[in-house]
């Protein structure tokens, strides 16, 4: 071997072409994964219009009550039924109240309870679907069995229970619709822990010695997370169908709050003579859970491209 | 499979008992008495006397195991506040109404469902493609509710094409059908689109097409037999939903259906009524639950039922 050594000599090198120094050089930044998955939402544009049109109601939410010259529940004997004005943009109700001020109104209270009920059961989702799945067998098979007997209640039976023992408040609502909707948020991530705890990285971060609670958190639930988002963008839109379907009926919220659902029942009568006061509220619900459904394709289509 | 359909129904009849449970004690647990809307100058001793006609005034553990041993003999009781009726009679005379509506609202939404999607999945012009999934996606956004009031003005009011009330005729069927099948119909639509997409790219539908069998063939015996799992299994409880009821839907067109009855029942405390009617709703869940595994299995023998 030692005779075969080659020595290098000045003459055998050469300098590298100014042209080719630069071979390894990534033309394209790179990106994080937050940065990624926006680069790919953006590019749907339903999506992107949903988006808009949630800030848009968010800010009208919380800044339409408060810079209006009207109050919510302020009548105006004078301008009852108005049409569409400067002054009253989406005209007056049956008693002179501003539309336009009772639906932004109306906003707040679904907003609210759209995004709070989903934030509830996204922390009940991945605590008992997490534990299901995680743990599996005997225990799975209870806490299943337990899922599927909540899920046979007929879901009006718990929220109009709950509404009637602890009064109809916006907070009653909200805990009468977790109540039902926590069910499909746990079995998504079931599944998905179900499914990942085989793979060969969670088989890794056992050999390693990490906590069982570790493992489900830091490994399996993030690596879950674009389906839950998923199923959390889904959650916000039927929480507000809930509410306003609720309140339509009569056996939501008290009728002093002018929640969608409320609107669009005052409406009702008014469907033969003013029908144009309907289109705010019905507008206003259609819309919005139109653009949350944008939205959450949207998310799962650019999530989804990364596995 | 019978040992599997015993198995379940014997699970079923568990839920059905813990199910019963709960709506019992829940339903007592609720503020005010059934009793409420008649008692203008009810007398105490007159009140104490319906208390102890119905068995209301023994302690509620006590009423519960009563009523468990008459639920096991059949006699689910008398309603309370609809003098002299049995819970089981007015089951009997109002359930079909709803049950008929519904199984025209699950057929509209099955053979619609299934044509839209099998056309959005295979038809090669995208204009076509576009406008069904921007129905799915509009039909899943817009509330129930809302639709049969848009519809109920558009065609009941403005155009006065259909009745807008109660289920005479044919024609009083349409709107009220619609609007149960709105959402069912883009769910399934989706659902058959996004299967039947899939199972076209398999070798077996290229194997079947290059044994010369005709396009039809290979789409429904081959394509669609093979991509109705999805669809199978989402129909089971949307049947249950459907004949059990949707309560707006049955209040905005005065159909005297069960679906308005459970809620009548709620507010007016009439316990009987409630128990009877959620065991109905609970039942009826199961027993689909059941069926839609079934045929899932029998489509699909890869599935095993006795897991």
């Amino acid at each position: 071997m030692s005779e075969n050594k080659i020595v290098l000599t000045d003459d055998m090198l050469e300098l590298l072409d100014d042209s080719e120094k630069n071979s390894e050089f990534i033309a394209i930044q790179s990106k994080t994964f937050l940065r990624d998955t926006w680069d790919r939402f953006k590019r749907n544009k339903l999506a992107l219009f949903g988006l808009i049109f949630l800030i848009i109601m968010v800010l009208g939410a919380i800044f339409v009550p408060m810079i209006s010259p009207f109050g919510y529940e302020e009548q105006n004997m004078m301008l009852r039924n108005a049409l569409p004005s400067l002054q009253h943009p989406f005209g007056t109700d049956k008693l002179g109240r501003d539309i336009l001020v009772r639906v932004m109104y109306g906003a707040r209270i679904s907003l609210a309870i759209g995004f709070s009920t989903a934030a509830i059961n996204l922390f009940i989702g991945i605590v008992y679907g997490g534990v299901a799945g995680y743990v599996g067998g005997k225990l799975d098979m209870v806490m299943m069995r337990i899922i599927d007997i909540i899920y046979a209640v007929p879901s009006l039976l718990y929220v109009v229970l709950i509404l009637m023992v602890f009064g109809n408040s916006v907070k009653s609502m909200m805990i009468a619709i977790c109540l039902t909707s926590w069910i499909q948020m746990a079995r998504q991530v079931r599944t998905q822990v179900m499914a990942l705890k085989e793979m060969e990285f969670a088989l890794a971060a056992k050999v390693l010695g990490a906590s069982n609670m570790r493992i489900l958190m830091k490994h399996l639930i993030i690596n879950a997370l674009g389906p839950i988002i998923v199923c959390l963008t889904m959650m916000v839109p039927s929480a507000i169908f809930t509410e306003s379907f609720l309140s339509f009926v009569g056996i939501g919220l008290d009728p002093t709050i002018p929640s969608w659902g409320k609107l669009a029942n005052d409406c009702r009568p008014l469907l033969f003579t003013d029908p144009i006061q309907i289109i705010w509220p019905i507008g206003a619900i259609c819309l919005t859970i139109l653009s949350l459904n944008f939205l959450g394709d949207g998310l799962g289509e650019a999530l989804e491209a990364k596995r | 499979m019978f040992k599997y359909i015993v198995k379940r129904l014997l699970i079923g009849c568990l839920t059905l008992f813990i199910l019963a449970t709960i709506t019992f004690f829940g339903t007592k647990a609720m503020p005010g008495n059934p009793f409420a809307q008649d008692n203008r100058g009810l007398s105490p001793e007159a009140y104490a006397a319906l208390e102890k006609k119905y068995g209301l005034d023994k302690p509620v553990s006590e009423q519960y195991v009563i009523y468990l041993k008459n639920a096991l003999h059949g006699d689910f009781g008398e309603s309370i506040t609809k003098k002299g009726q049995m819970v089981a009679d007015i089951i009997v005379k109002r359930a079909p109404v709803t049950a008929k509506l519904g199984t025209v609202a699950f057929v509209v939404a099955v053979s619609v469902g299934l044509t839209l999607g099998v056309v959005s999945a295979l038809t090669k012009k995208r204009w076509v493609n576009n406008a069904i999934t921007t129905f799915a996606t509009l039909g899943v956004s817009i509330p129930g509710f809302l639709f049969a009031m848009i519809i109920m003005y558009i065609f009941g009011v403005k155009l006065k094409l259909l009745p807008v009330m109660e289920l005479l005729t044919w024609k009083h069927y349409i709107m009220p059908a619609l609007a149960l099948s709105l959402s069912p119909i883009s769910m399934i639509t989706r659902l058959t689109r996004s299967s039947l997409k899939d199972v076209m790219n398999k070798d077996y539908i290229t194997l079947a097409r290059s044994k010369g069998t005709k396009e039809l063939m290979v789409i429904i015996k081959h394509g669609l037999k093979n991509a109705m799992l999805p669809v199978v299994t989402y129909c089971g409880p949307m049947f249950a939903g459907l004949v059990t009821g949707s309560v707006v839907i049955e209040k905005l067109f005065t159909i005297p259906g069960i679906g308005a009855e459970f809620t009548n029942s709620i507010i007016n405390r009439d316990y009987t009524l409630v128990m009877g009617l959620t065991l109905l709703f609970g039942a009826i869940v199961i027993v689909m639950n059941i069926v839609s595994d079934i045929a899932a299995a029998l489509i699909d023998p890869r599935i095993k039922l006795e897991k």
